[in-house]
């Protein structure tokens, strides 16, 4: 008996597979009984498969360092699935469409009436130092009035199992190709456990994401003209830039392959001659998209690029100018926006956030500052982000004094217990801390990854789950027990 | 196709193709030294002509002894042709068309350039060049026998073939260059049997010598070695193959009907020579034309697939001519 879960430890907090009492979840029972059944020769042997399906199969991220240049790493992958009932995610897909539509009405509005500022709900003041609001694209129409075609937003589940919403990414999400990887090596390594389970699949994504890209062009045409626009090699998502244009039947371009000629209509670059571009399914950043509007340094973009969208001559995906709601300001007022658009009640909570440009929300966060996490409004990645409890008495004077002089640019959220689940350590499994990030697509029609990517942090207490510091990865399932 | 993807593909076929081949261009001066008797001197200075890098190469060394040559052409990082820069570029090329290419060909030139910049710059004397050239040879054929055993015949298949066609065309000229240059220093009236052993040498060089022997029988006269490796089309290495592989690659390609016509013109042109006459002066003229018509080639191939510099001006004066009307 290699798998003890006698001795595994989930007090305090919530496990997504493992209840307090020691018991599997009922969605876990089987594959918690799988497991305990195989000896330490076979748990090795998996891993080893898993691994070398993993490497065969090229799925790879990219590591830029100064001394080695790039390098491609192995997707770091865990073999234990998540496993959440089908039950409980219709509930999590539901509001996430809810959240997403809203999000969409709130971009347009911004960029045209401003009803939300006018009615008070929103500060001017807020969305004006918000440093993703693009005034280039005010009073823009993109198709269906749809700017974030292709959002992936953080989910945690705090210690009473409650599914909280952390943050919307609304640029250029990245994650979805290890999601769909994830399952191939599933089932190429597992594929006896997928016969006592039924599982829902993930792969209907990339038809989803065609379709959602096609909906958009300007020509109706039966097959538009699709480009994946990469910055290039050396990103850390090439490997996903790739793989998706692969997926849908896209052409990977990069900036240089793509010309706006003077009748303001996008053009690649082919040995054929120059062929007209409906959908830019962009990879690059709003600042570097295009030299003649944004960063007129950059190298990366398509100059006109603005100009041929503005036009309406193609369509950009996500829109330029998504992104004003990835501020973590903005994201306080979600469930607001969600009353405000729709008249509906949020049915994703988010996490608690204080608004330290609210006086109020900043005292209390000076006074408490030890047991939150404080947060600048635009960074990602974790960057530049303070976690109290964890923090010394020197760092929380320092943003203290931050939040003082730039209180705009703070918010707090009260610490989270995330949940964990079982993770494959050595021989054994041991409890490591989760997210999930699951991904929407929106244009004519929503749609919502079944399950989404799970990341996990392979270091024992720790929350960080990036790939690039040491997280990993699982399948995730949405399991139908009806009838099981 | 994107121009980029199909450049960079040309690209990478040309880089390794000029690895090969200069691997091969040294080797013939080397094995002609090994055969030559003693007192006649081989120079080694013609080597940077035929690799038109003489400025170059002047503003880097004083002397032109075989020790600087050799470096200057197998492993200078600063001369952009050279062995370890082609196959750093052919490697650069790849990588970034990794998703086009077959991955074992990626990995395979990976493997190359490792081994090139490991062993190339303490490999350069004598002893150990001659097997370091043949790991490199044999490691270029690698990447060639799986990219022809695994790569989609698409347009990028034609841009691979496209390059390596022609740069091989250009390196066989270079290396029958090696006779016309006059290496041998010495011009005494017992030349003939030496001359003999030029020829040989560039057969062995160019793996032609089994061949040769299999399609021409008797002595080896300069005008059937001649024949042989400009207008032979069996011969992979020969100019009219080298022709003929362009023309079926631009076959499938769009915009083809002024390169087809160039191409063919090549090969006719060479028939037409009458071979018995072309001697030292002759073959010199000869192969400068030809190096000239494969660089006209080139540029249209640049010109027409990866630059769309044409349609840019050609839109351009549509709008010019709208502007007055």
């Amino acid at each position: 008996m290699a798998i003890d879960w006698e001795n595994y430890q989930a007090q305090d907090l919530y496990d997504e597979l493992i209840r307090p009492s020691g018991r599997a979840r009922k969605s876990a029972q089987k594959m918690c009984r799988y497991l305990s059944k195989l000896s330490d020769e076979e748990i090795a042997e998996r891993k080893t498969a898993s691994e070398l399906a993993i490497k065969s199969m090229g799925i790879t991220f990219t590591v830029y360092t100064e001394e080695e240049g790039s390098i491609d790493r192995v997707w770091p992958f865990d073999p234990v699935p998540r496993i959440i009932e089908k039950q409980e995610w219709i509930t999590i897909d539901k509001g996430l469409k809810q959240r997403v539509k809203a999000l969409n009405h709130f971009i347009h509005d911004i960029y045209h009436k401003q009803n939300i500022i006018k009615d008070g709900i929103l500060p001017k003041e807020l969305l004006i130092d918000s440093k993703n609001f693009k005034e280039q694209c005010i009073g823009v129409n993109p198709a269906f009035s749809v700017w974030a075609h292709i959002c992936g937003s953080d989910l945690v589940r705090d210690k009473d199992g409650q599914v909280y919403v952390l943050e919307d990414n609304l640029r250029v999400p990245s994650g979805v190709s290890y999601m769909l990887e994830n399952r191939h090596v599933m089932k190429r390594v597992f594929p006896d456990i997928f016969e006592d389970y039924n599982i829902l699949p993930v792969n209907e994504y990339s038809l989803q994401l065609y379709e959602t890209l096609a909906s958009l062009s300007p020509r109706k045409v039966n097959e538009p003209s699709i480009v994946v626009l990469t910055p290039g090699i050396y990103n850390s998502a090439y490997f996903e830039h790739s793989y998706l244009a692969q997926q849908i039947g896209a052409e990977l371009v990069e900036g240089s392959d793509l010309i706006v000629d003077s009748d303001d209509c996008v053009y690649m670059k082919t040995i054929d001659g120059l062929t007209r571009v409906d959908v830019v399914y962009r990879r690059i950043d709003d600042e570097f998209l295009d030299p003649e509007v944004f960063n007129e340094d950059s190298v990366l973009g398509v100059p006109g690029l603005m100009r041929a969208w503005k036009k309406g001559k193609v369509a950009l995906a996500n829109a330029p100018g998504a992104g004003v709601a990835d501020d973590k300001v903005i994201y306080a007022f979600v469930p607001k926006m969600i009353q405000y658009y729709l008249n509906e009640e949020a049915i994703l909570p988010n996490v608690p956030t204080y608004v330290c440009h609210y006086k109020e929300d900043r005292d209390y966060v000076l006074e408490h500052i030890h047991e939150l996490v404080v947060k600048p409004a635009n960074e990602s990645g974790g960057y530049g982000m303070m976690i109290g409890p964890h923090s010394s008495k020197a760092e929380q004077q320092k943003f203290k004094r931050l939040i003082k002089k730039d209180p705009r640019n703070y918010i707090a959220q009260p610490m989270l217990t995330l949940s964990t689940t079982p993770t494959l350590i050595g021989n054994n499994v041991e409890p490591r801390h989760l997210d999930l990030r699951p991904f929407i697509l929106s244009a004519n029609k929503t749609y919502v990854t079944t399950g989404g990517l799970t990341r996990v942090a392979m270091r024992k207490g720790s929350i960080v789950v990036n790939s690039s510091q040491g997280g990993g990865s699982k399948d995730t399932w949405i399991v139908d027990m009806e009838g099981s | 196709m994107l121009s980029r993807v199909a450049k960079r593909i040309y690209w990478m076929a040309r880089y390794l193709e000029r690895a090969e081949n200069t691997a091969r261009l040294i080797n013939v001066n080397t094995h002609l030294l090994l055969d030559l008797p003693r007192g006649i001197v081989l120079g080694w200075e013609p080597l940077v002509d035929i690799m038109g890098c003489k400025p170059l190469f002047s503003d880097l060394y004083s002397d032109a002894n075989e020790r600087n040559v050799i470096k200057f052409l197998a492993a200078d990082a600063n001369n952009p042709s050279s062995i370890s820069s082609s196959i750093y570029f052919a490697r650069e090329n790849a990588r970034t068309i990794r998703d086009v290419i077959p991955v074992e060909s990626w990995e395979a030139i990976n493997d190359l350039h490792d081994c090139v910049k490991e062993k190339l710059p303490h490999s350069l004397a004598r002893k150990h060049r001659f097997d370091l050239f043949k790991d490199l040879i044999e490691g270029t054929q690698q990447v060639a026998g799986i990219l022809a055993g695994t790569m989609l015949r698409g347009n990028g298949y034609h841009f691979l073939k496209l390059g390596r066609y022609l740069e091989r065309a250009d390196m066989t000229t270079r290396i029958l260059d090696v006779r016309s240059e006059n290496l041998l220093k010495t011009e005494t009236e017992d030349l003939p049997p030496f001359e003999h052993i030029q020829w040989v040498s560039i057969l062995n060089s160019l793996s032609a010598y089994q061949s040769y022997r299999q399609e021409i029988r008797g002595i080896i006269r300069s005008a059937s070695v001649l024949d042989f490796l400009l207008r032979n089309h069996f011969f992979p290495r020969s100019i009219a193959h080298c022709m003929g592989e362009a023309k079926h690659c631009l076959n499938n390609l769009p915009h083809n009907k002024k390169l087809k016509q160039d191409v063919v013109r090549i090969g006719e042109e060479l028939d037409l020579i009458d071979i018995d006459m072309i001697k030292d002066e002759s073959l010199y003229i000869l192969i400068d034309q030809l190096q000239i018509e494969l660089a006209d080639l080139d540029n249209q191939i640049s010109e027409t697939y990866f630059s769309l510099e044409r349609e840019f001006k050609s839109e351009k004066t549509k709008e010019a001519k709208f502007a007055e009307s």
